[in-house]
């Protein structure tokens, strides 16, 4: 049933996943997939389950029931450094960058699967971690460029204001040559140009570097003119999917945001959401 | 002038730094600093300082201070037991040099007699403190705060009293006397008279002293290069935020026991030199009132910044060896040329060596409030957000759909 499309295609198969804390299932037997190159949103109201459902595709929770399949294999047991080094690059819904680091360190770091100098070959300074180092700093100036930053990159990222700390978190996400960038919440807090400005930076990382895009949303302006299909959680249940205009006309979805329809008679599409 | 920071992709040179007149500033300091030290034997003998010997326990304890900022300033890792590798790297170097250890009647005239070599015995030191900081770090792995300062608390515990009571091999309290001294070119540090391509010289400790120099100096060089490399970068992003590292790829075990161990592992040099020094070792010298001192001189001085934790080692020990006793003198001295009775002894009841533990938190309590950071700093986070910043510059570079007017064309197959 997972896999009625090409599987090559497919760059991310979760089937059946689900997340119990306690007596709350936070995650209800959810499948889910995203192609390569495609930018899919997952969206439902506060407490849906959409960050669980995230931290169980990084590694952060392990899953009590169901399997995550990244470009082809299970990520099944692995700690969530392990599933960076696979592919999966994520930012965080509340900015984790490394304040008392410089921007250019931050990507640095965010590129820490892709390097391989060993602390004996800092120390010696041998030939080979030296041309590392300093391909990781070239193409690390080139990330910060992408999202310009690049003129502040001996800043320390905590000096930097906030919708400029989501764009670094985003150049960190994607040294680590990500197939799969997964955005959790990438214009939260962002004023409406902030916000335009972002939803543009996605679609080019996403052309750019050919990356598939998961994201978690409140934002609908963002969900709605920026995903190719978007998933609907509500209670950790899965109750629509599609592309954002039958998501939009799915009665599921509306009463879940709006509550039913007959006792709110005069509402119109769901397109409020909860931010 | 102002080096371009600016790089535009495909540019072969970067820039780490900008050449700003601070940091000229800085290297013509550091410079000074380091002639200084080089020079400071025969200073001393100019100037009758007589200070030598309180020199090179005073860089013994900063260049410990230097290890432990591995493991606190860099990694953030809360370490109180670090007196215990300190001791592991002093024991070890005398088990293999000193005729009171037990290998002093099995390895004379065996194929491993080079091993009684102080040289030798420091490598060894050096790799034994390093696995004991791997392996005592392995309990703390899934610790954070406060849980794991109260494990490393425990291990500065459990060392001192280990040696104490297994007798056979570290002699217990009495602690193990004498200790291999180091030998070059013929000459036998801390012994007169030295012959050197047949000059008799009186030198003294001052072997000793470039012994501390040298190592205290490779530390340093050692400790720049690793704060700036691949590891150094995975230390500082552990301390600032564990989740968001590990979801960078960074594997936390590995990465804080490589802390643990490499910062243990300068400890172990430390501890051989300073046997070797002292000609004896015992176990009241690494309780946990050192583990504190070495911790003080590293937040004193500014915890992660190296310049700041030298001068913080450098102020509390200058202190405690030298500036305490000399004090304590000039105020006698003082009451003396009164020639008052009654003045002369109330001036000679001040005696700072009494008191220099309360001065001491004197001192830490007044300069955690003025400058809670340290002397110096952690460099690159400054005190105010950057000001003066272009409006979110970036140009949207396509008209971007409104909610529910335009849905993406491109369709899912």
């Amino acid at each position: 049933m997972t896999t009625s499309n090409a599987s090559g295609d497919v760059v991310l198969d979760v089937t059946g996943l689900t997340k119990r804390f306690g007596g709350l299932v936070a995650v209800d037997s959810v499948d889910f997939q995203v192609r390569r190159r495609q930018i899919v949103s997952l969206i439902g109201p506060n407490g849906a389950g959409k960050t669980t459902f995230f931290n169980m595709v990084a590694g952060q929770y392990e899953p009590s029931a169901g399997r995550v399949v990244f470009d082809g294999k299970s990520l099944h047991g692995l700690r969530p450094h392990q599933i960076t080094a696979r592919g999966i690059g994520r930012t965080f819904q509340n900015i984790r960058l490394f304040t008392n680091e410089t921007l250019l360190e931050n990507v640095l770091v965010g590129m820490h699967s892709r390097l391989k100098s060993g602390p004996l070959a800092s120390l010696l300074r041998l030939p080979s971690q030296r041309r590392e180092e300093g391909e990781a700093r070239e193409k690390g100036m080139a990330l910060l460029h992408l999202v310009k930053l690049d003129q502040y990159a001996n800043e320390a990222a905590g000096n930097l204001p906030y919708g400029m700390q989501r764009r670094l978190e985003m150049a960190r996400a994607l040294a680590s040559e990500p197939q799969l960038l997964l955005l959790d919440e990438p214009t939260a807090g962002m004023n409406p140009q902030e916000t335009v400005n972002m939803i543009s930076l996605i679609r080019r990382v996403r052309d750019e570097f050919g990356v598939a895009v998961l994201l978690i949303e409140h934002d609908m302006q963002v969900v709605m003119g920026l995903s190719e299909r978007v998933t609907v959680l509500n209670y950790g249940q899965k109750i629509a999917e599609g592309t954002p205009l039958d998501v939009q006309r799915n009665d599921n979805v509306i009463e879940a945001y709006l509550g039913r329809r007959h006792k709110r008679p005069g509402d119109e599409e769901a397109d409020g959401g909860t931010h | 002038m102002q080096t371009d920071i600016r790089m535009t992709p495909g540019r072969r040179s970067y820039v780490e730094e900008p050449a700003d007149p601070q940091q000229t500033r800085n290297r013509i300091l550091q410079a000074t600093a380091f002639a200084f030290v080089v020079a400071y034997p025969f200073l001393d003998l100019l100037f009758g300082w007589q200070a030598l010997l309180a020199f090179i326990p005073m860089m013994l304890m900063i260049t410990l201070a230097l290890g432990l900022n591995i493991v606190v300033g860099y990694a953030g890792l809360l370490d109180l037991g670090y007196a215990a590798f300190y001791a592991i790297g002093a024991y070890a170097a005398a088990f293999f040099t000193s005729p009171n250890s037990p290998l002093a009647s099995v390895l004379p005239g065996s194929p491993f007699a080079w091993m009684q070599d102080f040289w030798v015995s420091m490598v060894m030191a050096v790799l034994v403190a390093g696995c004991a900081g791997a392996i005592l770090g392995a309990p703390t792995l899934r610790l954070r705060g406060d849980y794991l300062a109260l494990v490393t608390l425990g291990f500065g515990e459990i060392v001192p009293r280990l040696v104490k009571n297994l007798e056979p091999w570290t002699k217990g309290v009495k602690g193990m006397s004498p200790i291999g001294r180091p030998y070059l070119f013929g000459c036998q540090f801390g012994v007169d008279p030295c012959e050197i391509l047949g000059m008799k010289l009186k030198l003294g400790m001052i072997p000793y002293y470039y012994l501390t120099l040298i190592v205290g100096a490779i530390s340093i060089f050692a400790i720049i290069r690793l704060r700036n490399s691949r590891l150094g970068r995975a230390w500082a992003a552990i301390r600032d935020d564990e989740t968001a590292a590990q979801g960078m790829g960074i594997n936390p075990v590995t990465t804080k026991l490589w802390a643990f161990s490499l910062g243990a592992s300068f400890s172990g040099a430390t501890g051989a030199i300073f046997g070797a020094y002292l000609q004896t070792i015992s176990p009241d010298q690494f309780e946990y009132s050192t583990s504190v001192i070495v911790l003080c001189m590293v937040i004193l001085g500014g915890t992660g910044n190296i310049w700041g934790v030298m001068l913080g080692g450098l102020l509390i020990q200058s202190f405690d060896r030298i500036f305490a006793e000399r004090l304590t003198g000039w105020v006698h001295k003082a009451g003396a040329l009164t020639g008052d009775p009654t003045i002369t002894a109330a001036f000679n009841s001040f005696d700072l060596l009494k008191s220099r533990l309360l001065v001491f938190g004197l001192c830490l309590v007044l300069i955690m409030n003025l400058r809670p950071q340290g002397i110096l700093p952690n460099r690159k986070r400054r005190e105010t957000a950057l000001t003066d910043l272009p409006e979110d510059d970036v140009a949207p570079d396509e008209a971007v759909m409104i909610a529910g007017a335009t849905v993406p064309t491109e369709k899912p197959r």
